[in-house]
């Protein structure tokens, strides 16, 4: 019985943590893309407007739930779900700090990718539940990107796991610190395993990672479709792509996807690339900075700290760089990050035979 | 193919570099200067929004904003309603008796003006009534803010006359027109007896 309440309790706390991080985000990308763009953002709502997103939660809870005549309600409907679920469930399998983790799969990596998939499957159903052009549009790109960009993405991480050899999160996690139980070497050649820090990250560890980190982040933007690479959603050409028809909660549970997807797949780059859990500072000598700074509450503190890091270039990305057209997305995807994504993995191969 | 995503980086660097200066320039409120002041054009620093109704921007006293009309001043020529563009100004004239009074430059007023409407809803704000206006009566203020929960209250109404006191020049009107008439047709009449 315990047992389950755990769980209840993780899961409730995992979503409370999505919903307070969408606000946040909301808040965020107001204010950054203001202060960039020599505005004020919301001024008038609290000091310094940071009640506004809360306010906007309120509105759109108490607004009318439409289904358009024309609709197909039941996919109508059930496609908000299956966006945030499918979003929410990837949660399920990442660590937060050393042993702190909400499952510690042994597939926790094949596990995310997995589950992420499905969100192409709820915008494909609110697209065509829509009945609309611009709904069906919008969706039909979101899949045609998404799957496009899981390929460099899906490349990239398998350049990862060849040199970990693991696709448990939580053991990628503790490799790339002073907790790993095996050796970690800088560039290969000197041995960092007492060390620790930014130096054992899995980017220093095999340098041509750093080329996969970007494939991986340039994917991820693409997979929750975050501007440059919006086009699901272009709102000059499409309205607003596959949620235009959706209002109130409905439609809070698209943005609340598409917030959470931002955190869920900056922590999964984290965890991938940038030492996951584990404190940038090396042990230097007799200042043991890199064991004063590890622990559980250090753990959640820089996962937190770098996550956040990440999603302020994602959002710093999107209000710098203009949409790319289709056939641009997909040049790069398939000319450019494709065969990039494969020469790290063949490196990454030789790597782990030749070097470490 | 290396060159374009070589160069794909760089210009994608630059266009971030330019934005992360923004973000993180100066978030200074603007403070409010009038056009006419030297360095309008040249304050770059800080932040562009204007907090309108905290903040306003000066505008010229001669600017073409909502129109006022000064009543007293009328002499209901009705210049202004035949040259309005869009017909948004609507006069109702009554003939007085004799002239019952001077505008502040010394013109004769003869013309009661039961009704002077102008539906601000309508006017495009092209200031010719003002221009054709032979006292200057009718004019542009510096007023621009006016929002109004119904559409009727767009619609100004400058006559000060209530309704009875028009019906009761009306009847004066009737009357000396039917008393012309009358002295006209006698006079007429008188022209026929003597013929």
């Amino acid at each position: 019985m315990n047992f389950y309440i755990k769980y209840l309790i993780v899961a409730v706390g995992l979503f409370a943590f999505s919903g307070f991080f969408a606000l946040f985000g909301v808040y965020a990308e107001r204010k950054v893309s203001a202060f960039i763009q020599d505005r004020l953002g919301p001024t008038e709502t609290g000091k310094f407007g940071v009640l506004q997103t809360l306010a906007d939660v309120i509105k759109l809870l108490i607004k009318e739930s439409i289904i358009p005549a024309a609709a197909d309600k039941l996919l109508f409907m059930l496609a908000p779900a299956i966006i945030f679920i499918a979003v929410y469930m990837g949660f399920a399998a990442i660590p937060w700090a050393p042993g702190i983790a909400p499952s510690n799969l042994n597939l926790g990596l094949y596990y995310i990718f997995a589950i992420l998939s499905i969100e192409t499957l709820g915008i494909l159903m609110a697209g065509w539940g829509s009945n609309n052009k611009y709904s069906i549009l919008g969706a039909m790109r979101s899949a045609a990107q998404i799957i496009s960009y899981e390929i460099p993405a899906g490349f990239a991480i398998i350049a990862v796991i060849m040199i970990a050899q693991t696709m448990n999160l939580q053991t990628i996690s503790a490799q790339q610190g002073i907790l790993s139980s095996e050796k970690s070497t800088f560039l290969g050649i000197w041995d960092v395993s007492h060390q620790g820090g930014i130096l054992a990250w899995n980017i220093f560890r095999a340098p041509h990672l750093i080329i996969a980190f970007v494939i991986y982040f340039i994917a991820s933007l693409a997979e929750s479709n975050r501007a440059p690479f919006d086009i699901p959603e272009a709102e000059s050409e499409l309205v607003a792509g596959f949620h235009t028809e959706f209002t109130g909660m409905r439609f809070a549970f698209v943005f609340l996807a598409e917030y959470s997807m931002m955190f869920l797949v900056s922590m999964v780059a984290v965890i991938l690339f940038l030492g996951a859990w584990n404190t940038p500072l090396p042990n230097m000598g007799s200042v043991r900075l890199a064991d004063w700074t590890t622990g559980a509450a250090w753990g959640i503190f820089w996962t937190v700290l770098k996550v956040l890091a990440l999603v302020g270039v994602q959002m710093w990305i999107r209000w710098t760089l203009p949409r790319l057209r289709v056939d641009q997305l997909m040049n790069l995807c398939w000319k450019v990050l494709t065969p990039l994504a494969f020469v790290c993995m063949l490196i990454s191969g030789v790597w782990r035979l030749w070097v470490m | 193919m290396f060159n374009k995503v070589a160069h794909g980086f760089k210009t994608a660097w630059k266009g971030l570099t330019l934005t992360i200066r923004h973000l993180f320039a100066s978030n200074a409120k603007r403070k409010i200067t009038p056009v006419s002041s030297d360095n309008y054009f040249k304050s770059l620093e800080g932040t562009n929004t204007i907090q309108y109704p905290k903040q306003q921007l000066p505008v010229p006293e001669v600017g073409r904003y909502q129109l006022e009309v000064e009543i007293d001043d009328c002499i209901v020529c009705d210049l202004c309603a035949k040259i309005c563009p869009v017909d948004c100004i609507d006069i109702e004239s009554i003939k007085a008796t004799e002239a019952y009074g001077q505008t502040s430059d010394g013109s004769p007023k003869r013309i009661y003006a039961a009704k002077f409407d102008i539906d601000m809803a309508k006017c495009m704000y092209c200031g010719l009534c003002t221009i054709v206006c032979p006292t200057e009566c009718i004019i542009m203020t510096n007023q621009y803010d006016r929002s109004v929960f119904e559409l009727k209250d767009l619609n100004y109404e400058f006559s000060d006359m209530t309704p009875e006191v028009a019906a009761e020049k009306r009847m004066l009107l009737d009357k000396q027109v039917a008393e012309r008439q009358a002295a006209k047709l006698a006079a007429m009449n008188k022209k026929e007896g003597d013929a």
